[in-house]
């Protein structure tokens, strides 16, 4: 079937199995392999992406079922070449180990920032309580969160930039 | 040459130069490769855990429009290849033949067009299996009517692996005679598993005009990796590339060889076209290698006065189907005989007795620095269980245990040679920054209400960073790694590692080391790693190895770019050599500090046009194997405090101080990330993670639904800091620290959920710590997970 999918403000046609997921869609046929998957249980969260600003998991969801929505990944929070201030405080912050989890934890912490733009650590871990992370411990992942929250503009400079 | 906090030219905080990449979800994990005209496998595995397999066909798959091939053992049969040697030196089946000897074990391979048509093929594969009574209970495995699981292998009769012992047991025997207190427990370190947020995979492209396999594998160890490849499948090692790319977290899963990778490479062979595979969730939970699996019959013997005398310990160790642990050949209950601990003890002894059972093989994974997570388990419940006996404060009892400064180097009973250490001020550090006698002042109170507060002490020594090659080595290869440094005409540089990074932080850390000792700045130095062709050979990331091994290497080469750059600073500058003086990042005319070079005007100097001294070469480049002389011996301790609700008794972990001696550190934030990444393993060990197994072999620990990991609610914000008692030996002075918190926070933890309990007569609960088995243990009916 045809299915027509917004992603990062950007529309995409595939022809694409009905039963073809979302997750898959994405890193399979349109390359955006930005987002993970790691459990087909709904249970780890590495394939967190925004539909319509919610999060979501994308092995979870049809293709289909995506279409006519507004889904943004990882790759859609950097604009113009400035950071999300999410992408910014988690290296700020020490965020992320193996990077594995990284871009759904940071789609969730954008989510969360859109509606509540000063969250307590409380709420912030409440937030990503649907998401695994192996290596961090989530302190620094909280850090990260509020370090988005504390300088949420343009983020200033950093001491060392960070650059492709 | 300011160093500032942020910007360091050497060791200090220093934020990560690969995560530009990850956070904008450009990193390039093995699932993200895509080669033109690439195929899907998926492999069949046993829905049973012990079964003769009477036929298998596959003429249905065959017909699948979009299935380009399906392999079975039989046709591995012919390749010789049904069968591959694993890392301890026994056997394991890369697709069955006769038996399937665990639920989940891999029957065969569908090759097609894409994962969902190779995921459809599977259920068009039909095998009768004639099912066997399976063995679960590793108590049971050596009773004499247990089925023979390896009856493939010839002279196995039973179940029995090995028996390895260390100490004296007639010393310790002794000892525990004579004791005025003797304590024994029985306690199960339970199978876990490290469940990587990525799981394992391979991308074979066998290219047949060049005969070069190319394979991008979630591999911890690619060197090792390749040469197992040379010697299982015959193929010249030259012509195999192992590409280790980014790697979504190890922690000792992606260590071993895995049947998939096997039937990867076969299948591009077969089909002439590169083969991605992928397992799934659940694959990875039932198949690769698990953590742990100790069942431990411990004893601890001491004066009236607290005065630990001996330790001793029986272990049935449970390596499921094949003995796959991934260890020094020597070692084949890896290091755990380093179970005297942090403790100056008269007189020590343990046997380990390895067996077969119906499971997943493994359990030398999951951040345990070979075993040393099973070792400081032991010794720290049993000095708890021993303050119980004696009523002395645990935290009182190691006081008067621990050993002291002036002991190191310090040999203990079972022949480990500590290097360094300051145990009681590390101790002490941890009891004031958690406020130690108040908080038991608080306990009391609480107690006096009905509720129910735990303060946990443990302590921890590791063993790190194997090793040496007299003593050390993986199928024969010693345990060495090498490092390339090449300093480019404009002092930029490049640093070839043979370890690979799963999340540590390699590309900034090892940049941070030839930048303390060239004065390069970190950002100037790019570090290659991952990829056989281009990086030095070595063993591998795992063991908490990077640092000690590969750390000491790199600092070597740079000292030996060094000392070149002096020659060349003495031809630049007209003067002797030994008229030269360093300081980071130049050297300079002695009494005269103006007269000098930079390292960047060197290295331009010395691929320039200057005249060298005869037989002295051109450019700075440096390489160097490193063999290490000593492991290095991190060690921490560590207090939590956890509250259990008395009516659901479900536990809270509420507070965690860490205090750390990792020795000398290298880049302090990264290691207190890998602190708190361990201290998370911890909360899931302790509460929540366990691979059970009901009666017929069926595993209950297979989806994440079952196997539960700690998320944000579960854990603390975690309180570290540290100490620093450099290795006297290593190079920098470097310990290692990736494994120390998974190592040392378990048994704490636990520590404090039998405090907590004490008012029920509680003495020990084996792990996880769930509520239900809370509920039984205040009960009186606590018993082991099976």
């Amino acid at each position: 079937m045809q299915v027509t999918v917004s992603i990062n403000d950007q529309e995409y046609t595939r022809d694409v199995e009905p039963r073809m997921l979302l997750v898959h869609f994405l890193r399979d046929e349109l390359g955006l392999t930005g987002t993970h998957w790691g459990c087909d249980t709904s249970n780890c969260g590495t394939c967190v992406v925004l539909m319509d600003g919610e999060p979501v998991k994308s092995c979870t969801l049809l293709a289909a079922t995506a279409a006519g929505h507004e889904i943004k990944t990882v790759e859609g929070l950097e604009v113009d070449g400035v950071l999300d201030p999410v992408q910014q405080g988690f290296t700020e912050m020490h965020g992320l180990q193996c990077g594995f989890c990284t871009p759904g934890m940071m789609l969730t912490a954008r989510a969360l920032l859109d509606r509540n733009p000063n969250p307590t650590e409380e709420e912030i871990r409440e937030a990503i309580s649907g998401q695994i992370c192996r290596c961090t411990g989530y302190a620094t992942i909280v850090r990260s969160v509020r370090w988005a929250a504390e300088h949420p503009a343009a983020p200033a400079p950093s001491s060392e930039e960070v650059t492709a | 040459m300011a160093t500032t906090e942020e910007r360091p030219i050497g060791f200090g905080r220093m934020k990560r130069k690969e995560d530009a990449r990850f956070i904008r979800g450009q990193g390039n994990y093995v699932d993200d490769v895509q080669l033109p005209g690439m195929l899907h496998g998926a492999i069949l595995r046993s829905p049973v855990a012990h079964a003769r397999i009477v036929s298998i066909d596959t003429s249905a798959a065959l017909q699948h429009p979009k299935v380009h091939a399906v392999i079975t053992g039989k046709d591995l049969e012919g390749l010789n290849l049904a069968w591959m040697p694993t890392l301890s030196y026994d056997t394991q089946a890369v697709l069955a033949t006769d038996k399937v000897r665990f639920q989940g074990q891999e029957v065969a391979f569908v090759i097609a067009d894409d994962r969902y048509s190779a995921r459809d093929a599977l259920e068009l594969i039909d095998v009768e299996y004639d099912t066997l009574p399976a063995v679960v209970n590793a108590r049971k495995a050596l009773d004499a009517d247990a089925p023979v699981i390896r009856d493939d292998k010839e002279n196995q009769t039973d179940n029995h692996i090995f028996d390895w012992e260390s100490g004296d047991r007639a010393a310790t025997d002794e000892v525990f005679a004579r004791a005025d207190v003797v304590v024994e427990q029985d306690m199960l370190y339970p199978r876990s598993h490290p469940a990587p947020m990525e799981t394992c995979g391979a991308v074979a492209d066998m290219d047949k005009v060049s005969g070069k396999l190319t394979l991008w594998c979630t591999t911890q160890a690619p060197h090792a990796h390749r040469t197992v490849y040379a010697l299982v499948a015959g193929l010249p090692e030259h012509k195999i590339r192992v590409i280790s790319p980014d790697i979504g977290g190890g922690f000792g899963n992606k260590v071993p060889v895995y049947p998939g990778y096997v039937c990867a490479v076969v299948g591009s062979i077969v089909t002439g076209k590169p083969v991605k595979w992928m397992e799934d969730r659940s694959e990875n939970l039932m198949s690769t290698g698990f953590a742990r699996d100790y069942v431990m019959k411990g004893g601890i013997a001491a004066t009236r006065e607290g005065k630990i005398t001996g330790i001793r310990v029986d272990v049935i160790a449970d390596h499921g189907a094949f003995n796959a642990t991934a260890q020094p050949t020597k070692y084949p209950a890896g290091f755990f005989h380093v179970f005297t601990g942090s403790y100056d003890i008269e007189a020590a002894h343990c046997k380990v007795t390895g067996v077969y059972t119906n499971k997943a093989p493994g359990g030398v994974a999951y951040a345990c620095s070979f075993r040393v997570t099973e070792a400081v388990y032991l010794v720290e419940r049993m000095v708890d269980c021993l303050a119980d006996e004696l009523g002395i404060d645990p935290a009182e009892l190691r006081l008067r245990n621990l050993l002291r400064p002036d002991q190191f180097p310090y040999e203990c009973k079972t022949g480990w040679v500590y290097d360094s250490g300051d145990y009681e001020r590390t101790l002490r550090k941890a009891m004031e920054i958690i406020g130690y006698e108040q908080l038991r002042r608080e306990q009391a109170e609480l107690r006096g209400r009905g509720e129910l507060m735990g303060i946990g002490v443990g302590f921890f020594t590791e063993a790190v960073g194997a090793g040496p090659r007299k003593h050390m080595d993986i199928l024969g290869l010693g345990m060495n790694d090498g490092a390339e440094l090449r300093i480019h005409p404009t002092g930029k540089a490049q640093l070839s590692l043979s370890v690979q990074t799963q999340g540590q932080g390699h590309e900034t850390t090892f940049a941070q080391i030839v930048a303390e000792e060239l004065g390069i700045p970190p950002e100037d130095i790019d570090v290659v790693h991952g990829d056989t062709d281009t990086t030095p050979y070595g063993l591998g990331t795992y063991g908490s190895r990077s640092t000690p091994v590969s750390g000491a290497a790199t600092a070597l080469a740079a000292r030996k770019a060094r000392d070149k750059a002096r020659i060349v600073a003495s031809a630049m500058l007209e003067v002797a050599p030994d008229d030269l003086e360093w300081e980071k990042g130049r050297w300079f005319v002695k009494g005269d500090p103006e007269k000098g070079a930079t390292i960047q005007e060197i290295a331009m100097a010395a691929h320039g046009v200057i005249e060298l001294p005869a037989g002295v070469e051109g450019g700075l480049d440096a390489e160097t194997v490193y063999d290490p002389p000593n492991l290095t011996f991190p060690f921490g301790a560590y207090i939590c405090v956890v509250d259990v609700d008395p009516d659901t008794a479900k536990v809270k972990v509420r507070r965690f101080v860490a205090v750390d001696d990792c020795g000398t550190r290298i880049n302090p934030m990264i290691i207190e990330g890998q602190v708190h990444g361990g201290l998370t393993d911890g909360v899931g060990m302790a509460l929540m993670e366990l691979i059970a197994f009901d009666e017929d072999g069926n595993c209950l620990g297979g989806s994440l639904m079952d196997y539960l990991i700690p998320t944000a609610l579960e854990c603390p914000d975690w309180e570290t800091d540290h100490t620093v008692t450099p290795s006297p030996h290593h190079p920098i002075g470097a310990k290692g620290i990736g494994e120390s918190a998974t190592v040392g926070s378990p048994p704490t933890i636990v520590n404090a959920i039998v405090d907590a309990l004490k008012p029920y007569g509680v003495r020990h609960i084996d792990m996880p710590c769930t509520p239900s088995r809370v509920w039984d243990a205040m009960q009186g009916k606590a018993a082991p997970p099976q």
